[in-house]
């Protein structure tokens, strides 16, 4: 499955929150076993999804299992477009500032270390929803 | 539940010989649970097994093989980041195998 | 090269509708389903946004589940097609793509 012609676009649309359901790492871990079906992957986080990717998350208190640095590993499983939608930012009062920093490594150009979060408004958001073979919501 | 005989104390283990609490895991918990798996560890074995408790530490999930093997090289060079190599290390698999030594959960997609 | 959107939360609830609707392309097809067919009753506060959305892309809504809630095809909002399972099939199967607002 590794040509070309036979590689979708996955497109994992987050819209939920973590923590207060399940929605969240469930979705995290099904992009990370799907990593490995070699297809071209990116994320969305819109409306509540935005919050999956704040930074400074700690859930021990909360006798839940923490998950945001998982997020921070998706570089080495080749998922590097994290697509994050600037309306739901500034509704929640966020900007990208608020968000973790998350990188990959570009082995193109010696392994520098690229920014994976790129911040699109509402049209763009619609307009990569429009290019995607499988859509996979949670 | 079951567990391993340690010191003269039991750490827990889940049907398949993983650790329920990742926080019990020592050197010494290592050294028996490799001993379960009929595995004699050599300086090699301990560098994937620190280096997933590394990966563990930092990105809070334990890798798939392909990412242990493109991190290894990144690290150790081609020799040690080698699926083969890897393979001749912990037999059953290492991801499986060292993830289980190294105190960690089954990683994901691992059946 | 469409794309079939489902929703199937209460708009007055949720905001999966209210979502869908601002990210449709021209020539998307939405089909409200479970809870989302609450938005296509006639008189409610969200049939405003449905009609604007009639302009680009094509509202459906699920008869069994319209029937379940008491809402009759009468009740149902000018414009908004009613489907079965079957036609929700259809949708599907003439779609690129199918996007789920949850």
């Amino acid at each position: 499955m590794s040509d070309g012609q036979t590689k979708k676009k996955f497109f994992y649309l987050n819209r939920k929150a973590p923590y207060g359901t399940i929605y969240a790492l469930e979705s995290l871990e099904v992009v990370l076993i799907g990593a490995a079906f070699e297809q071209e992957v990116s994320l969305g986080f819109i409306d509540d999804g935005v919050f999956q990717l704040m930074n400074n998350q700690d859930a021990a208190g909360t006798g839940m299992k923490g998950f945001s640095k998982i997020y921070r590993a998706l570089g080495d499983y080749e998922v590097r477009k994290l697509y994050v939608e600037k309306e739901s930012l500034e509704t929640r009062g966020l900007s990208v500032d608020d968000l973790m920093p998350i990188t990959y490594e570009d082995e193109d150009e010696d392994y520098a270390e690229k920014p994976s979060i790129v911040v699109v408004d509402k049209a763009e958001m619609a307009k990569l929803i429009a290019d995607q073979d499988v859509i996979m919501s949670f | 539940m079951s567990g391993y005989q340690v010191n003269g104390g039991v750490v827990e283990h889940d049907e398949e010989g993983y650790l329920t609490d990742i926080g019990q895991w020592t050197k010494d918990v290592a050294d028996i649970i490799a001993k379960a798996e009929n595995i004699d560890m050599t300086d090699e074995h301990w560098e994937v097994v620190n280096f997933l408790r590394d990966y563990y530490d930092e990105y809070q999930i334990a890798p798939a093989v392909r990412i242990l093997v493109k991190e290894m090289t990144k690290k150790y060079g081609k020799e040690k980041g080698d699926q083969k190599a890897l393979y001749a290390l912990f037999p059953y698999g290492p991801a499986k195998q060292a993830c289980k030594i190294a105190g960690l959960p089954k990683p994901t997609g691992c059946v | 090269m469409s794309t079939l959107h489902t929703v199937n939360k209460s708009p007055y609830e949720r905001n999966a509708m209210t979502s869908c609707l601002g990210h449709v392309s021209a020539g998307d097809l939405v089909l409200l389903i479970e809870d989302g067919v609450l938005a296509a009753r006639k008189g409610g506060s969200f049939a405003q946004a449905l009609n604007a959305a009639k302009g680009a892309c094509k509202i459906y809504v699920l008869a069994p589940d319209l029937a379940a809630r008491g809402i009759g095809a009468g009740d149902v909002l000018e414009g908004v097609e009613t489907v079965d399972y079957g036609g929700f099939v259809d949708l599907a199967a003439s779609a690129t793509r199918v996007c789920a607002w949850l």
